[in-house]
């Protein structure tokens, strides 16, 4: 069905007609027009799948100029840029006006002096995939893009990339060797399965080839180390005033990777005239970040960006309120689910039922608003106790990879804590924000691993990393550094601390591991749960931890009622034992308990339920006090 | 010069470029022009003897003979390009003219006179028929004569030139002596700027026939009000001066332009220049005097330059919204502008805002379809500059819209809007009603006096607030909020900072490789809130860096050849935990903090945030806690007035208003003061010290404010005692009497300690005596002895406090283990 693809395969066919028949009609408003039929287009049912993605699909196989979406996060804002909107060709004979709009590069000369130039403005943003999506993410949302690659790519795109690709560095060449030399051939595929099939892998072993050859000279600016998949400029040409730093956004828009942009950076690097006064003023580093070579960072033009609120592809693109059906049947099952949840992370916490269920508690926690300084909701849990041996952090860090949709591992060893570069900072010279680890998506699991810490000195960078990590798990926020001033950021990162002892950072609740096994055994106990369980399993509690982080949540006055009287009771027997924060916690818990019940409103059982894990807990903590010399 | 134009304005104008002007003129006719040596600074640099290189530079003036005196002498521009209006004129008298960069190659733009013009040409009309003189300068709208005649009324009425032959003029000023003038000048700055030159000269060279300047008066307006933030710059904005607020983030080398190339036939030694357009040099194929194709060489010493800066400006941080990142801007500054700014300054930068296309390559048929956008500065303002010497009123005031100030001013109309302000401070954390008032009445200060001319210096107007109590009773929440709120507010922990964070430290710039101060938290929170978390746990060195700023409000530097005083106008509130991590009620605030009471008596306010413990309280602190947690934010806002306004009411009245005492409220200070100190008296100690006085001053000053009173009266007096009082109440009161007792603070010792330790120090005078004629006594012994004989408890630490008083009176000397008699 080509005619209904031609909105995904020439987009900018569709532009241009529209701004054709406008010419005739100055007040059309052809370009608000022309957003809002890409906007119903991908309304449509099914729609937004068939268009490819720059996550899963490798460049190379994308048509220029072709509708392609992009799943990311906004690293950098750079600045608005002016650009023809419309403007006349310069050949006297053919006098005719051309768009502008969604182009990097005009069609043919330009007549600078034409009065019928119009001026417009558009945003730049820096693009980079969501740090830390796990695998899982990634898979599955290949694959449900899966077939229609097999429809659309091969009978469009396929042919002119492939005999691009002898133009290119032999560099996909050899991947393409190495891998039919890992994969043995299975006898003949159909093309099909065989472009589905080849496709996530050949994103495996092509990314660190792409993020190898360009490192030299090009540093894509992933927050995290060891990040691989495109970047991308993404123009916006609208309501960019709506767009924060550190937003996830799903864009569709129309991919841009005119050769021609390279050569015009390569030909300024060569002839850097003394005479022409723009060009000797940019440094040489600022040129290289904001004009990469498209073929690297392609551009993409924005029709339409969607934020996203989470990036769990399990669940239904449109909101939880449109999707009542959808919303009614999981809050149905939440309770069992949960329980199965709880029986699955027991024996990983070494058969601590208590510390599992405070994991749920913590793995749907969410910032949900902020009263003047102080952000609700966050709930960063220490797990203390945690046996050094076997590497057990690691396998519990894979456990908790298995489940949310984006997370991070972060050793706390001297060597991270002095070398990582945690903060975001400006870089000046070329004028771009360079990124940090803790420059997170919303909602990314941050793991912190204190058993990593080994005696030694923690150096400037080391103490400013530490204070860092303090400032985000109390308030929620991240102070970039922009050399002349600082500047705050608010974010919502789930911290999740792993340490022996308590925790040399602050955090909303502490609970000791209480081990069911014996420290003999701990080692074979530990080799033994190598869990893998099924993957309906496997998706049911995914989708079960991002639903029940979405909900809304209420108290009513009869609960706020005795919610008060048994705080006034309980500190009338001992004002030592419960203060305004053990409040504010046992507010938080009682939520999220309620929440990962799947109960948007506090009920009386559970209130009586968090106080009573809360007693639990605090009866642990007792037994446990002077651990190590942190305490106060 | 091509310009795009604006999107939805539809004024669409193209400029006549004439290329082929420059040829037209004649060999010998060197055009007004500028060197290299003229540059730097205005006379004195201008005696220097001019090397070789600057002498080539000027052949052709040989009459030149006079290169050693200030000014230079003229090069007189003897043929004047009449297509254009814009010519400076008649030579004045010798004073050469000097090229603007800053607006590019005007002189071309030829006058037209609108009646033969044909009609659909230009949508421009001009307004000023009422003249008869219609000629206008093509493509705008704005007629030279008019113009000059109007600006020159506006100058004889606003402006006296001083010494500098460049003449700054607010914008604001032309706006209120005629609008329209002030219009053209914001849309066509390229062409009315030249011509306020031209009037300007006319005018000053007619009052002052005699003169002698180095150039031509030069005409900087300045305070354009088209633009504020650099955010709101669009395509419309293009080609028209703007005035946009920043900060200097980078600064290039200088870069020599090219104005004006040289050729010379290599054939004939035949000489022409030409006039550097767009960035190109249209190179003469033919020479004109021996007719030689392709002989012309240019010469690079002869040929004119002019100075030329990149600076680039991003926006300031007050000016963002939140979670975007800073735009920038490049900004290009020309001749004197070079060097004006440095990075890391605030400035307000006035110029026209230009728009470039990517140049486009002859061989390629398509181009990058974006421009380059640029200012051309024609002024600097240095907003930071004026913080260090004084109050900038230009700068600083924040501009309110006429229903803001009604909606503030009903506020503060209300009977209780003090109570609702303080409400409003820091909603999430309950209770702690004096504290908020407290910290409110901060946040306003009190008002500034200068008391310079008896000798005193500048008066402190500024409230420093101590809070110390257990933790856990959201004091840093407390100061996050401040911090959050005040535009100039920092926030620094004690145990992260040093004495050099919090005041200034000297290092390489990695840029420029000299060092630079940079100023740490106390300097930059000037006319701010310095927030000081963690106050007990600072080093000492840290902390007495303190004693300056807060009574004083400066800090002096001397480090690495830099000596200097930074004001630091800032108020401090600070917060510190127990010593023993609980408040212990039996000890008085200096042994619970350990703080030196040289610093704790510079604050105003030492509050006490301790956990009240009673059923009342409880239940209230649950009930707004359970709120908070199920609360919407619509409902929320009903109940407290918004961040928004609340800091909107600080800044105005912070700005506009500026209380003084009335009599009565003079007199009932001096009766507080006067009580303060009876009370004290009865009981033989001093319970009030001049510095307390000054403190209830600033109390009822700021509370004046919070009501937008311009007089203090004797309502904000009472509630500055009560304050006062509260605070003292709860820091100052002796554990052992259990009465109220400033010494603690001033001393760090209360009165009845001090008696306790006169006492023993008498009894072992005594002792000593009685023992007769011994030189020397074993230390051990002695303290057996006196504790033998008294009838109270002697610790170790009470002795030697006896035995150092007894020393000091040259009574005894202690070494070691023994104790001497002297006498």
């Amino acid at each position: 069905m080509p005619s209904t693809h031609d909105w995904i395969n020439n987009p900018l066919g569709v532009v241009e007609g529209m701004f054709a028949a406008s010419q005739n009609n100055p007040n059309s408003g052809w370009e608000a027009k022309a957003v809002e039929f890409f906007k119903d287009h991908l309304k449509e049912k099914d729609a937004h799948t068939w268009v490819p993605s720059l996550n899963d699909v490798p460049l190379h196989y994308l048509k220029p100029n072709s509708l392609v979406k992009f799943r990311c996060l906004i690293q950098d804002m750079f600045d608005p840029e002016f650009y023809m909107g419309v403007y006349e060709a310069v050949d006297p004979s053919t006098k005719v006006l051309r768009c502008g709009k969604y182009k990097d590069v005009t069609e043919c000369g330009v007549d600078f002096d034409s009065r019928n130039t119009v001026t417009a403005e558009r945003q730049t943003f820096y693009c980079v995939p969501i740090p830390g999506e796990n695998p899982w993410v990634k898979e599955i949302s290949s694959s449900c893009l899966g077939f229609v690659q097999a429809r659309v790519v091969p009978s469009t795109s396929y042919a002119p990339t492939r005999q691009k690709r002898s133009y290119e560095e032999d560099d996909d060449m050899d991947d393409m060797d190495t891998q039919m030399q890992r994969e043995p051939h299975t006898g003949p595929q159909s093309p099909t399965e065989q472009h589905g099939n080849g496709d996530c892998k050949r994103r495996e072993t092509e990314a660190p080839s792409s993020q190898t050859a360009p490192a030299s000279h090009l540093d894509l600016n992933f927050p995290l180390p060891g990040e691989k998949g495109p970047s991308c400029l993404v123009k916006v040409y609208e309501d960019w005033d709506g767009f924060k730093l550190n937003d996830t956004l799903e864009v569709f828009g129309i991919l841009s990777v005119s050769p021609a942009l390279s050569a015009l950076a390569d030909k300024k690097d060569a002839s850097s005239s003394l005479l022409d006064p723009t060009e000797c003023m940019e440094t040489a580093e600022e040129q290289r970040v904001h004009s990469p070579p498209a073929s690297l960072v392609p551009r993409l033009h924005v029709l339409y960006a969607k934020p996203l609120p989470h990036n769990n592809p399990l669940l239904p693109s449109a909101t939880l309120e449109d999707n009542s059906a959808f919303l009614s049947s999981t809050l149905s099952e939440m309770a069992s689910v949960r329980a199965e949840l709880l029986t699955f992370l027991t024996p990983i916490l070494l058969g601590d039922a208590l510390a599992a269920e405070y994991l749920i508690l913590h793995l749907i926690s969410n910032v949900y608003s902020r009263r003047d300084v102080l952000p609700l909701g966050k709930f960063t849990l220490n797990l203390s106790g945690c046996p050094t041996v076997a590497s057990y952090t690691e396998r519990f860090y894979q456990i908790i990879q298995q489940l949310v949709p984006s997370s991070y591992y972060l050793g706390m060893s001297l060597q991270n804590m002095n070398q990582m570069r945690f903060v975001p900072k400006k870089d000046y010279s070329a004028n771009r924000l360079v990124s940090g680890a803790l420059q997170l998506a919303r909602n990314t699991s941050l793991f912190l691993d204190e058993t990593q810490l080994e005696q030694g000195q923690l150096d400037t960078a080391g103490v400013r990393n530490v204070t860092a990590l303090g400032n985000l798990i109390t308030w929620q926020k991240v102070d970039y550094d922009f050399n002349y001033h600082q500047m705050e950021f608010p974010c919502n990162i789930n911290v999740l601390i792993a340490s022996e002892g308590r925790s040399l950072l602050p955090s909303d609740c502490q609970i000791h591991l209480q081990s069911q096994i014996t420290p003999p055994h701990m080692e074979e106990y530990l080799s033994s749960i190598h869990v893998h369980p099924q993957a309906s399993q496997l998706n049911k509690f995914r989708m079960y931890l991002s639903v029940a982080r979405l909900l809304n949540y209420s108290i009513s006055d009869e609960v706020t009622k005795s919610v008060e009287d048994d705080f006034v009771d309980m500190r009338k027997d001992d004002p030592q034992s419960i203060s305004a924060e053990d409040l504010h916690r046992m507010l938080v818990v009682a939520r999220l308990l309620s929440l990962s019940l799947g109960q948007t409103s506090l009920s009386r059982d559970s209130w009586l339920r968090a106080k009573h894990i809360e007693l639990l807990r605090r009866s642990r903590m007792e037994q446990h006090t002077c651990v190590n010399g942190n305490e106060p | 010069m091509s310009s795009p134009t604006s999107t939805p304005g539809g004024r669409k104008r193209g400029r006549n470029t004439n290329p082929s002007t420059p040829s037209s003129e004649g060999p010998t006719s060197p055009p007004s022009q500028r060197r290299r040596g003229q540059d730097s600074s205005t006379g004195d640099l201008m005696p220097m003897p001019t090397s070789p290189a600057t002498d080539m530079l000027s052949p052709a003036a040989p009459q030149d003979n006079s290169l050693l005196s200030s000014p230079r002498p003229s090069v007189l521009p003897n043929e004047v390009d009449m297509s254009s209006p814009l010519m400076y004129g008649t030579p004045m008298r010798g004073t050469p003219a000097r090229q603007r960069p800053d607006l590019g190659s005007v002189r071309k733009a030829p006058q037209v006179d609108l009646q033969s013009e044909p009609p659909s040409a230009d949508g421009a009309v001009t307004s000023e028929s009422n003249t008869g003189q219609r000629l206008v300068i093509w493509g705008t709208d704005v007629n030279v004569g008019t113009c000059k005649e109007k600006f020159q009324r506006k100058v004889m009425v606003f402006i006296s030139v001083v010494g500098d032959p460049v003449l700054n003029v607010n914008c604001l000023h032309v706006q209120s002596f005629d609008a329209e003038l002030y219009r053209q000048l914001i849309c066509y700055p390229q062409e009315v700027i030249p011509t306020f030159d031209m009037a300007v000269n006319e005018l000053f060279f007619e009052r002052f026939p005699d003169s002698i300047l180095e150039f031509q008066i030069q005409v900087r307006p300045y305070n354009a009000l088209k633009t504020r933030n650099m955010r709101n710059l669009n395509p419309e904005d293009i080609d028209q001066l703007i005035t946009i607020s920043g900060m200097v983030i980078r600064t290039s080398q200088l870069i020599p332009e090219m104005q004006e190339a040289f050729f010379q036939c290599q054939v004939c030694a035949f000489s022409t220049r030409v006039e550097v357009d767009r960035g190109r040099i249209a190179e003469p194929s033919v020479c004109r005097n021996c007719n030689t194709t392709h002989s012309l060489a240019i010469v690079h010493n002869r040929s004119v330059f002019s100075d030329k800066q990149m600076v680039k400006i991003q926006e300031s941080p007050e000016d963002m919204p939140a979670g975007q990142t800073p735009h920038t801007t490049i900004v290009y500054a020309h001749n004197d502008l070079v060097d004006k700014v440095q990075p890391g300054d605030r400035i307000n930068i006035t110029g026209v805002y230009r728009a470039v296309p990517m140049r486009a390559n002859p061989r390629q048929s398509n181009v990058k379809s974006v421009y380059k956008t640029h200012i051309d500065a024609i002024h600097f303002h240095k907003t930071d500059e004026k913080r260090l010497h004084g109050l900038d009123e230009d700068a600083e005031q924040k501009l309110f819209t006429e229903d803001r100030v009604q909606t503030l001013k009903e506020l503060a109309a209300k009977p209780d809007v003090y109570e609702r302000l303080s409400s409003a401070l820091a909603p999430s954390i309950y209770e702690h009603e004096d504290i908020k008032k407290g910290i409110l009445l901060q946040l306003f200060g009190g008002a500034r006096k200068d008391f310079s001319q008896t000798g005193r210096g500048n008066f402190r107007a500024d409230v420093n607030i101590l809070l110390c109590g257990d933790p856990g009773t959201s004091k840093s929440q407390l100061l996050q909020y401040v911090y959050n709120l005040v535009p100039r507010g920092q926030y620094t922990s004690g145990k992260g900072s040093s004495a050099v964070g919090l005041t200034a430290y000297v290092m390489r710039d990695p840029e420029t490789r000299q060092l630079v101060l940079q100023t740490g938290a106390l300097v930059l929170s000037d006319n701010g809130i310095c927030c000081i978390d963690e106050f007990d746990k600072m080093s000492d060195s840290t902390r007495s860096v303190l004693h300056e700023v807060m009574e004083q409000q400066t800090l002096s530097i001397a480090k690495a050849g830099i000596i200097c005083q930074l004001n630091a106008r800032t108020s401090v509130l600070a917060a510190a935990n127990p010593i023993e991590s609980q408040w212990n009620p039996k000890k008085t605030t200096i042994e619970n903090i350990q703080l030196p009471h040289t610093l704790l008596s510079r604050f105003d306010l030492i509050f006490l945030m301790l956990d009240p413990q009673d059923e009342a309280y409880d239940r209230r602190l649950a009930h707004h806690l359970v709120s908070l947690y199920y609360q919407s934010e619509e409902q929320i806002e009903e109940e407290f007035l918004d961040m928004a306004v609340l800091r909107d009411y600080i800044a105005y009245a912070r700005t506009y208003i500026n209380p003084r005492l009335s009599e009565e409220a003079s007199q009932a200070l001096i009766e507080a003061y006067v009580d303060m100190r009876k009370i004290g008296s009865g009981r033989g100690m001093v319970s009030a010290y001049p510095r307390q006085l000054e403190s209830l001053i600033r109390l009822a000053e700021a509370h004046a404010k919070v009501r937008f009173s311009e007089k203090v009266e004797t309502i904000d007096v009472e509630e500055a005692k009560r304050l006062h009082r509260e605070a003292l109440k709860q820091s100052a009161t002796d554990p052992r009497t259990g009465f109220v007792d400033i010494s603690i603070l001033t001393t760090g010792m209360s009165a009845t300690a001090r008696k306790r330790k006169e006492e023993v120090a008498q009894a072992l005078k005594k002792l000593i005596q009685a023992k007769g004629k011994t030189p020397a006594m074993k230390y051990q012994q002695l303290l057996e002895d006196l504790r033998g004989q008294s009838e109270n408890a002697i610790t170790k630490e009470l002795f030697d406090e006896a035995l150092r008083a007894l020393a000091d009176e040259d009574y005894l000397t202690v070494t070691g283990k023994t104790v001497r008699l002297l006498a």
